[in-house]
């Protein structure tokens, strides 16, 4: 078994890593939260209103999600973890007008 | 409110969208997009979910069945939330793969099949059927709203004559934006703005009729939730089954419907994009859901019970004498319809046309992949699809005659797009699954939708008889459409969504357990499974090249890509350290060409052409390693090895290209010096001759004057090869003074033709030019590019050897640099000769016939270099072709002044 990394991680990472577990989580706990209404015998207005606070409160929890996670991967993407991306089209050609020109 | 008014304001409403979608589209070309690429256009562009389903049917659905319609909302909002899981992959192997849609998509994982791209094909366009049918029954049934108790009501049209309007209006301008032209990532950057302005006009106009119901109807919002505790609707009761179906029925959809699919992966911009819209758009969609209920609580109390609930979004405003805000929900509506129906079938073309029309057409006609214009091919058969595929809705709209519920129509459309749920989700998370399982599964599928939901939508004995719906077919009780393996008393829609989806996934598990995968599905598996891992992508598939040219490969790619082709050649011959528009065909190489072509014309397509040129892929040993994951060790410690090697063949062949130029300018250096002394010696021996006839005295005088003009003419030419020669020095050197100053360069080139005209004069020589194009001003040294310009010109006349011979001239711009090409319709130059005409004394034919000093072309280059442009031969163009390549303003270097 090759050593692939160290056995303890910086505490940047670690706090990156248990980001994502949140964010691979969130959607299990909502649909755990969404299924109370259909089990139990409520009123429409309380369960509607109970949805939507469910609803704002996941929305809520995305946003406080998001920002990490795309910093996440754009900062680990070098480490190898994550691919990096090929440039796109219209990049990539401009780099190569801009060689042409600095050949001239 | 009058109905002239309301056509009148549809008409100015989608004129306002076309000058969006062409602002954006202009912008695009000239590649300054901005903030239209932001996060927030991607979020208002995933907007289209909300159709006019949701506009009005949602309204309608929860005056029937109470808060059960935000199943809807609620499964796209797990989706969206948990984006990490799943949206996040799909969208990177999207990007990585250059999918043009869900079609390619599943046929490019399962080993680029044609067949799976048939059939995913077929079924989304049956399953969209229904669903463009809403949209269109909605408009109709939102026309008649209005059209109701005008004094005009009598001269109006019939429903289906509205309706028939309605997807001929939307089918133009589906064409018009979706067709133009084809691009080479499939993306729309017109349309997906216009999408993101009707999403906010959909959003305003929903908000505003809820405002309106809640504060102005109702008297607040504790009153409103009082109204809606006192409901006692019948069926407004929750029922769990239908809840948990619904809620995943709307999940899978979210992921599998082909227009969200089309906004969400292949419009896709940034990945970044889609952290943003995790949350944006699940708010949008609590935006458009908060007010639904209200507003089918007080209509309900409000209107009588005849009135259609689906609209009561329209009716509520109008009863109430709100007509401008009626118009306002109208054109909410409107928007949440079109823009559906023009992604929708977006979408459903390119799927026909790249998975269907294609390959089909590429396997009748073999040697069409060669010849003939492919792009246009491509576009007539999308704008043929759309065509189709709105036909196809209007007739459902009609057989089944508009009088269902609007959501019940929707929830049809769902579970017919959720079958492809298990072969994408497999496909991009199993490596085992396979192309036989995906098969198996999507036909299983299919079949039991059609069987329990679909058929029996057009009603009991329309299509299935109803004694089938009785007895089971062929008198099978454990067959009943609405009760198969005899589950009696089950929701029709949870009884279809259940067995069709469980017997989906087990028929893709077995068939991809039971089969064995061929090697280009086992390496298209690892590079979607190990979509973020980087090894995994730089193993490709490889192509055995053995007869074809590099310049045959750029013919096929220019056909289908275009312009673009020409500067993917230039990027990868560069990465190859290579000059000029031809790379070596590297099994990299032609895996990065298909990647591209198939970002056009969808993954099977691109392989099937590439695969006439090259013969049959190979799957090298390598790919077999790394198919099999034990290798890993040796595959690290030889990724090394080949990094390496791949570094030394690189320098190799940069050395062999500079050796081989040395020997060339070696030879090419002896021969100047013969060459230029022969140029001077000729003259000279004609005047030392002429001049000696005169100094022997009593010559007649017209031999004087003749010999005098010999003379004359011969130091002229000795002369201008002086000056070429000093100009020669002087450019090359640096030390040329340039006069910038604005020009016009159409002008600059009616100066050059001009000029040049007087080479060869008796020649008919046509120049095509496009004068629109040419409007362009320059800050350059107008001189010495007309100089060029006079050059190029005149070289065509002389050499292109077609009759009658035409020049082609096209300008082109491209972030602050123009591009003038001049193509011929000649011979072109040979391969070997087309690096050595920009050398000095280049002369390809034999001196007489041309009549120069063959320093042309070497003046040429000298003086773009020091326009601060460029001057290449264009392979691969039928003709001679040159680029003239230069920036629009031209600064003047500091190094320069200082020498």
């Amino acid at each position: 078994m090759p050593a692939t990394g160290p056995l303890f991680l910086a505490r940047a990472v670690y706090r990156r890593r248990r980001l994502r577990d949140a964010a691979r989580l969130l959607p299990m706990l909502g649909m755990l939260l969404l299924l109370i209404p259909a089990l139990s015998q409520r009123s429409t207005a309380g369960d509607a209103i109970y949805l939507f606070t469910v609803w704002a409160g996941l929305i809520a929890l995305a946003a406080f999600l998001a920002p990490g996670l795309s910093k996440a991967d754009a900062e680990t993407a070098p480490e190898g973890e994550l691919a990096e991306m090929p440039p796109t089209g219209e990049d990539a050609e401009k780099t190569a007008i801009n060689q042409t020109g600095g050949a001239g | 409110m009058q109905f002239n008014l309301l056509v009148l304001a549809c008409l100015a409403y989608v004129i306002l969208l076309f000058s969006v979608a062409f602002m954006v589209e202009r912008r695009a070309t000239r590649g300054r997009l901005g903030f239209l690429r932001s996060p927030i256009i991607y979020t208002l562009s995933l907007s289209i979910y909300c159709t006019a389903w949701t506009f009005y049917g949602a309204v309608g659905y929860a005056a029937r069945s109470g808060i059960e319609f935000l199943t809807i909302y609620l499964g796209p909002t797990l989706v969206f939330v948990g984006w990490w899981l799943i949206l996040r992959k799909l969208v990177r192997i999207g990007r990585q793969q250059r999918v043009t849609s869900i079609a390619d998509l599943i046929s490019s994982r399962f080993g680029k099949s044609n067949a799976l791209g048939v059939v995913v094909t077929l079924i989304a366009v049956i399953a969209a059927t229904p669903y463009i049918a809403l949209q269109l029954q909605s408009l109709t049934l939102s026309f008649s709203v209005f059209a109701k108790g005008t004094p005009e009501a009598w001269l109006l049209p019939g429903h289906e004559d509205i309706a028939l309007w309605v997807a001929a209006g939307l089918a133009l301008f589906t064409i018009l934006f979706g067709t133009r032209k084809l691009d080479a990532k499939e993306q729309h950057h017109g349309i997906v703005t216009a999408i993101a302005v009707e999403a906010v006009v959909k959003l305003v106009a929903l908000v505003a009729v809820g405002v309106f119901v809640v504060w102005g109807l109702a008297g607040g919002v504790g009153p409103v939730i009082d109204k809606i505790s006192a409901m006692q609707a019948p069926g407004w009761q929750l029922h769990h089954d239908r809840w948990i179906g619904l809620t995943v029925l709307a999940a899978a959809a979210v992921i599998s419907l082909p227009r969200m699919f089309q906004v969400m992966v292949v419009e896709n911009v940034d990945e970044l994009h889609l952290a943003r819209a995790s949350w944006a758009f699940p708010l949008y969609l609590f935006a458009m859901s908060l007010f639904i209920l209200p507003i089918a609580v007080v209509g309900l109390e409000h209107m009588p019970a005849e009135a259609n609930p689906d609209m009561l979004v329209l009716t509520l405003p109008l009863a109430k004498g709100q007509g401008a805000l009626a118009m306002l929900a109208f054109l909410g509506g409107f928007s949440s319809a079109t823009s559906m129906v023009i992604v929708e079938t977006i979408a459903l073309a390119t799927m026909i046309s790249n998975n269907v029309v294609m390959p089909l057409w590429l396997r009748l006609k073999p040697g069409a992949a060669m010849s003939g214009d492919l792009r246009a091919g491509v576009l007539i058969t999308r704008r043929l699809a759309i065509i189709g595929v709105l036909t196809l809705g209007f007739l459902y709209y009609r057989i089944s005659g508009g009088s269902a519920a609007l959501a019940a129509i929707g929830l049809i459309a769902f579970a017919g797009m959720a079958q492809f749920l298990p072969a994408l989700l497999g496909g991009i998370f199993w490596r085992g699954a396979s192309r036989k399982g995906a098969l198996a599964g999507l036909l299983t599928g299919f079949a039991i939708w059609a069987y329990t939901l679909f058929l029996p939508s057009f009603g009991e004995g329309a299509v299935i008889p109803a004694d089938v719906f009785a007895d089971g077919l062929f008198g099978l009780s454990w067959l009943r459409p609405r009760a198969l393996f005899g589950t009696v008393g089950m929701d029709p829609l949870v009884h279809s969504i259940f067995w069709s989806l469980s017997l989906n996934v087990l028929g893709f598990v077995l068939g991809s357990v039971l089969s064995f995968p061929d090697p280009v599905e086992r390496v298209q598996g690892v590079a979607f499974v190990n979509a973020f891992d980087r090894e995994a992508q730089a193993e490709r598939l490889g192509w055995s090249h053995g007869q074809a040219e590099p310049e045959a490969l750029l013919s096929l790619t220019q056909r289908i890509l275009g312009e673009e082709a020409l500067s993917f050649f230039e990027e990868q011959a560069r990465a190859q350290g290579k000059d000029g528009y031809l790379p070596d065909l590297t099994p990299e190489f032609l895996a990065e060409a298909e990647r591209r072509l198939s970002g056009s014309v969808g993954a099977a397509t691109a392989h099937a052409m590439i695969s006439q040129l090259f013969g049959h892929a190979t799957v090298t040993v390598e790919d077999l390693m790394a198919v099999a994951n034990e290798t890993a060790q040796i595959r690290e410690y030889s990724a090394k090895l080949e990094a390496k090697q791949e570094e030394l063949t690189r320098t190799a062949r940069q050395l062999r290209e500079v050796n081989d130029k040395l020997t060339q300018l070696s030879v090419q250096k002896d021969a100047f010096l013969s060459q230029i002394s022969h140029e001077l010696r000729t003259p000279m021996t004609s005047i030392r001759a002429f001049s000696e006839i005169l100094t022997e005295g009593e010559v007649p005088a017209e031999m004087v004057a003749d010999s005098g003009r010999i003379i004359h003419s011969e130091a002229v030419r000795l002369t201008r090869l002086l000056d070429d020669l000093l100009d020669l020095t002087v450019l090359e050197n640096g030390t040329v003074q340039l006069n910038l100053e604005l020009a016009h360069l159409g002008q600059m080139l009616d100066r050059a033709a001009q000029s040049a005209s007087q080479t060869r004069p008796e020649r008919r020589f046509d120049i095509q030019r496009d004068q629109l194009s040419e409007e362009i001003y320059l800050l350059t040294d107008p001189d010495r590019l007309v100089q060029v310009f006079i050059n190029l010109i005149s070289n065509a006349r002389k050499y292109c050897d077609a009759d009658p011979a035409v020049l082609r001239i096209v300008v082109r711009q491209k972030s602050g640099r123009i591009s003038v090409d001049f193509i011929d319709n000649g011979k072109g130059i040979p391969k070997e000769s087309q690096r050595l005409i920009f050398e000095k004394f280049a002369r390809l034919t034999d001196q007489m016939r041309a009549g120069g000093a063959g320093l042309g072309l070497a003046i040429v280059r000298e003086i773009m270099a020091n326009l601060g442009g460029t001057i290449t031969y264009l392979p691969g163009q039928r003709g001679a072709a040159f680029r003239v390549t230069l920036p629009l303003r031209l600064e003047k270097r500091p190094e320069d002044a200082a020498t």
